[in-house]
């Protein structure tokens, strides 16, 4: 089933204290069932995006539409509804199993709205994530790759239609990369979410991404298909690379990097 | 791999587990009140001690002075400020996100004896407080900027654990230096009240600060269970609880007003007692997880259990006299404290 939904991000300033790291940041529609993938340098405001997005950072000024429902106007309660925000790890040391980890996250606050829950909704979720076999281990026993999918099954349980992960593949090896990745592509199109993940793979974003969104000093530098927005000139300009994006022999997109045209920051 | 089914089924096998541990736990310190009700400095035996309990008309003045005025007070008050303490531990622990946090170990408890401190040799204390709650209230107001001062370091510096114990051993240096500066400064009969709140001790208990204390517990439990799966939440980071639909300051302030009730009223009833705010978390956690729905009663529970016995214990560690129960704990807690210290890589 797809749920036709849109998210439109207009004009959108947020920060910390007073200093503002988006400066009037505009994206236009983000539509269901699509995975963009969200890139830029450290600094950027990728991580600040999705937390203005969320509502963990407050924003000043634009709006965050979806489906014609202006998000920045809505309570916490009330855009966890909508929207599920995964920052990229856990505290270490939480004594809680995967299984209690997935129900607190449903039942972190109530919505009088929502479906109630059935137990057996978690063990069916983590069977699709191809996790259910660590339903009763801990979390803090858990290995970087696996601690993702449960952070993934804590999302998905509160059925959320906008999906902000945080740098989601940083800690992971190859296998899992691929693996998260796929799984998010799946659910995002089997469920009609809006799947918004921080990269800083640009290949994997190539590979796996519906689209791209690229961020410098927090503004929009360019938007559209992966291929078109990954170019040695955005590599240029937003990376300060010289690099190349050059097709293999199976037609994948690939990203090589030459030199340096600054030193970094 | 186990199918569906068989995770729903283990889980609530592990629930069930769990509320039988509860139960246990109960059982296990009405054992220990009564272990502690039975003994102490004057001997009696059982079954005067039974027959002043059930027809206190017929018995013996100072029997029944023995057993309805300082026995049974201090026995359900060991218990009482065990579960305050193991309450409020087990939520700091959570809302700091710190395994050393305890209102012990940061300074709170410091802070109510500064404050009780003020109002025994001062009589300073906030316009329009009755005079019999000078003290309480003192101690509580204390706790509670202590408490929030905690709480704002914590969010300065980023929840960084070295950072925030650092700043709670500072908080007890000072507050403990201010009330050295108030028994310097104090008379000989305040100085003589005053020492007895350094130590922590049951012996000053009575039916009024006990029956407070219990209040005070049956209103904090179930206030603190009502946040128990957001509290839960927490311990997943603050931006995912956050993101979860959580009031996180709002949850965090709440909490921190249950702390300071809790181990100020501790603190102005029987004094500053070490560690079990730490030590009965630790434990819970073993025990019960991390799910506050358990995590937390589990906590309380296991305070009431431990400072039960360290009643128990303070009554014979010397023949005919009664140890403050405060220097019991602080012998077995310190070891612990260094254990989780060394257990722990922090940050």
């Amino acid at each position: 089933m797809t749920r036709q939904a849109a998210l439109d991000v207009h004009d959108l300033n947020a920060g910390y204290g007073r200093q503002d790291v988006l400066h009037g940041l505009s994206i236009p529609s983000l539509v269901a069932g699509e995975v963009t993938a969200l890139l830029g340098p450290n600094g950027s405001g990728k991580s600040t995006l999705l937390k203005a997005l969320a509502g963990l950072v407050r924003t000043r000024g634009g709006s965050v539409m979806l489906d014609g429902q202006d998000m920045t106007r809505l309570g916490v309660g009330e855009r966890a509804r909508h929207m599920v925000y995964l920052p990229q790890s856990l505290p270490a040391a939480v004594h809680l199993r995967v299984f209690e980890s997935v129900l607190v996250a449903a039942r972190a606050s109530r919505d009088a709205l929502a479906p109630p829950l059935q137990l057996s909704d978690i063990d069916r979720l983590l069977a699709r994530l191809g996790i259910a076999h660590l339903a009763l281990h801990y979390l803090d026993a858990l290995s970087g790759g696996q601690k993702q999918l449960v952070g993934l099954a804590q999302a998905l349980i509160r059925q959320p239609r906008v999906l902000l992960l945080d740098e989601p593949l940083s800690a992971l090896d190859l296998n899992y990369q691929f693996h998260v990745m796929r799984l998010l592509k799946q659910e995002t199109q089997e469920h009609g979410l809006i799947s918004v993940i921080v990269l800083h793979d640009l290949n994997v974003a190539l590979q796996h991404a519906d689209r791209a969104v690229m961020i410098q000093h927090g503004r929009l530098h360019a938007q559209g298909a992966p291929a078109d927005v990954i170019t040695p000139e955005s590599l240029a300009a937003v990376y300060g690379v010289q690099g190349r994006v050059e097709a293999c022999s199976r037609g994948l997109r690939q990203v090589l990097i030459d030199g340096l045209n600054e030193r970094p920051r | 791999m186990p199918n569906a089914a068989s995770a729903v089924s283990a889980y609530r096998r592990i629930v069930r587990r769990r509320a039988g541990l509860i139960a246990l736990l109960l059982a296990a310190i009405f054992i220990a009140l009564l272990i502690d009700f039975t003994i102490g400095p004057s001997g009696l035996p059982w079954r005067e001690l039974w027959l002043t309990l059930t027809t206190p008309a017929s018995a013996d003045a100072t029997v029944r002075v023995i057993v309805w005025d300082i026995r049974l007070p201090s026995a359900l008050m060991a218990a009482l400020v065990g579960m305050a303490l193991g309450l409020a531990g087990a939520e700091m622990q959570t809302i700091l996100n710190n395994p050393l946090a305890s209102p012990f170990t940061l300074g709170v408890s410091s802070a109510a004896a500064f404050g009780a401190s003020l109002a025994i040799v001062l009589q300073l204390g906030v316009p329009g407080i009755p005079d019999a709650w000078l003290i309480a209230g003192n101690a509580f107001l204390f706790a509670m900027f202590a408490a929030l001062l905690l709480d704002v370091v914590a969010r300065w510096s980023g929840m960084n654990t070295s950072g925030v114990v650092l700043f709670g051993i500072a908080m007890v240096f000072s507050f403990n230096a201010l009330v050295s500066l108030v028994q310097f400064l104090a008379s000989a009969e305040a100085l003589q009240s005053l020492v007895f709140w350094t130590m922590g001790s049951l012996s000053r208990s009575n039916w009024t600060t006990a029956g407070v204390l219990a209040l005070a517990v049956a209103v904090a439990m179930p206030l603190a269970m009502r946040q128990s799966w957001k509290l839960t939440a927490l311990r997943l980071g603050e931006d995912r609880a956050a993101s979860f639909g959580v009031d996180v300051r709002r949850v965090r302030v709440a909490a921190l007003a249950r702390v300071s009730l809790l181990s100020a009223l501790a603190v102005a009833f029987v004094g500053t007692i070490g560690f079990i705010g730490l030590v009965a978390p630790h434990i819970a956690r073993r025990l019960f997880g991390e799910d506050h729905r358990f995590y937390l009663p589990g906590s309380a529970l296991v305070g009431g259990l431990i400072l039960s016995l360290a009643s128990v214990v303070s009554k014979n560690l010397m023949p005919g006299v009664v140890v403050p129960v405060g220097i019991v704990t602080a012998l077995v807690g310190i070891p612990f404290f260094v254990a989780v210290v060394l257990r722990r890589q922090l940050p």
